[in-house]
């Protein structure tokens, strides 16, 4: 896959990814509504409510993300190291240039985030800039450029949020039953327990597709290897790559619904987080795989 | 009758067909007209930091005359170039000599030490680096451009209306590296 088919592709699947998410939970909130006796109302609340989400995470999500993980923006008279690797490659890449944030944090990673690529953000740990050799540093940016520039990173944001309010509004219909179970008697109760499980096992496929849409592997490597032309120098983004694998430091802000958009995943798989929805998440390839077709260039 | 009207349709779809192509090639060049500016804008910020560099440089080794001619020799090289391939020229020329120029301060310890002196340097490799990246921008373009025009069918009509293939900005040979990418 090219870049300019990986461009459209996006660009249809972000659509896709909002409207499935307004049909779905009208659907869910008109079988909710059915069974609980709210009646058609819960419909039209279902209906505004993901309307309302699917549109403003369309416009607020990178800001949101943001706040999410502490990042703070900085300019060229804070950190000249930084912004100048970003700046040559978005005169290589012919991208404006996108706005530049810091997360205090001495793990190595970074993501990008913004609807297209003049409303874009690239984001790094200070650990990047501390133990990164500039041409490595490079490597990173230039990986997160290219997110940017393929329009991967209005794909991945929206689906971190929509993801998130999935989540959120399963959790508050699953407390809403619960609620009005123990005022029922025992048989009902146990109806009621039944359908929560049934509504989780609607909405897990949804999760997993929309993650999956978001995350393919493919992505990663295409990114991989746009970084590698726009810099010129592959060695420089697997070295980069190789001091991530080594190090076992976690990232503190990422939490499971921002790990994907992330260079390296990082959670790290850490023990507890190897349920089966922490699977889902599973979502960039081996390290060594990348390192070893981007040492093949 | 049926002929006529025949003939009416296959002239449509050539003026058709005519316009589209018309329409991407003159996309393409404008890219390529757009990225060349990215170049000019650094070779004139280059071009700019000289005056001062000299000045810096001349302040602590007055006797090195014959490099400070080169450099403003290739400096005026550079003014009189127009086309990429002359202004590509003109500034490997200019690479070369800011080169032998740096070289010579190495043996003037307090030139070195200079804060002033470090930041020309600074600039100007951060400049030389931009210059490089623009370069790599335009010849993306260009190669799609000129691509564009040479492929089958679009080579009739890009020779009817004109389009000429546009000039590549090539590097110096010492400075080339080779790098293969694959999908």
């Amino acid at each position: 896959m090219t870049p300019y088919n990986q461009i459209d592709s996006n660009k249809r699947k972000t659509w896709a990814v909002m409207f499935l998410f307004v049909v779905l939970v009208t659907l869910i909130g008109y079988i909710f509504g059915q069974i609980s006796g709210y009646g058609n109302s819960f419909v039209v609340f279902a209906l505004v409510f993901s309307t309302f989400s699917s549109v403003s995470s369309y416009y607020f999500s990178d800001s949101l993300v943001l706040a999410i993980s502490g990042a703070k923006k900085v300019d060229k008279s804070v950190s000249p190291q930084i912004y100048r690797a970003v700046e040559n490659l978005c005169i290589g890449a012919g991208i404006s240039i996108p706005q530049i944030y810091l997360i205090e944090d001495t793990a190595i990673n970074a993501f990008a985030t913004g609807r297209d690529p003049k409303h874009a953000a690239v984001v790094f740990t200070t650990g990047c800039l501390t133990r990164l050799e500039d041409e490595e540093l490079e490597g990173v940016a230039a990986h997160e450029l290219s997110h940017i520039k393929n329009f991967d990173s209005r794909l991945m944001v929206i689906v971190v949020i929509l993801v998130g309010s999935v989540t959120l509004l399963a959790d508050f219909m699953a407390r809403s039953f619960m609620f009005r179970g123990r005022s029922r008697d025992d048989n009902k109760a146990n109806g009621i327990i039944m359908l929560i499980g049934l509504l989780l096992i609607i909405l897990s496929p949804l999760i997993a597709i929309l993650i999956q849409l978001a995350i393919s592997r493919n992505r990663e490597h295409l990114a991989d290897a746009s970084g590698a032309l726009l810099t010129r120098y592959p060695q420089g983004l697997a070295n980069a790559l190789e001091k991530i694998a080594a190090d076992k430091e976690l990232l503190e802000v990422a939490n499971k619904a921002t790990a994907h958009l992330y260079i390296s995943n990082p959670l790290k798989n850490q023990k507890d987080s190897v349920s089966w929805f922490a699977n889902l998440f599973n979502t960039h390839p081996p390290i060594g795989d990348r390192i070893a077709r981007l040492r093949s260039m | 009758m049926t002929t006529v009207l025949l003939v009416f349709a296959i002239i449509a779809i050539v003026a058709v067909a005519i316009w589209l192509t018309y329409n991407t090639l003159i996309v393409a060049k404008t890219r390529v007209q757009e990225s060349w500016s990215g170049i000019d804008v650094q070779l004139k910020r280059r071009f700019d930091l000289i005056p001062n560099l000299v000045e810096t440089v001349k302040g602590y080794a007055k006797h090195e005359k014959e490099i400070f001619e080169n450099v403003s020799k290739a400096r005026a090289a550079m003014l009189g170039a127009k086309t990429p391939n002359e202004k590509a020229s003109a500034d490997n020329m200019l690479s070369g000599t800011l080169k032998s120029l740096f070289a010579i301060a190495e043996n003037y310890p307090e030139l070195k030490a200079s804060e002033n002196f470090k930041e020309l340097q600074d600039e100007l490799s951060d400049t030389e680096n931009k210059i490089a990246y623009s370069r790599q921008f335009y010849n993306g373009n260009v190669l799609d451009y000129n691509t564009k025009i040479r492929i089958f069918p679009t080579v009739l009509i890009a020779n009817l209306l004109k389009f000429e293939e546009e000039q590549f900005f090539k590097a110096d040979e010492s400075e080339r590296e080779e790098v293969k990418v694959k999908f």
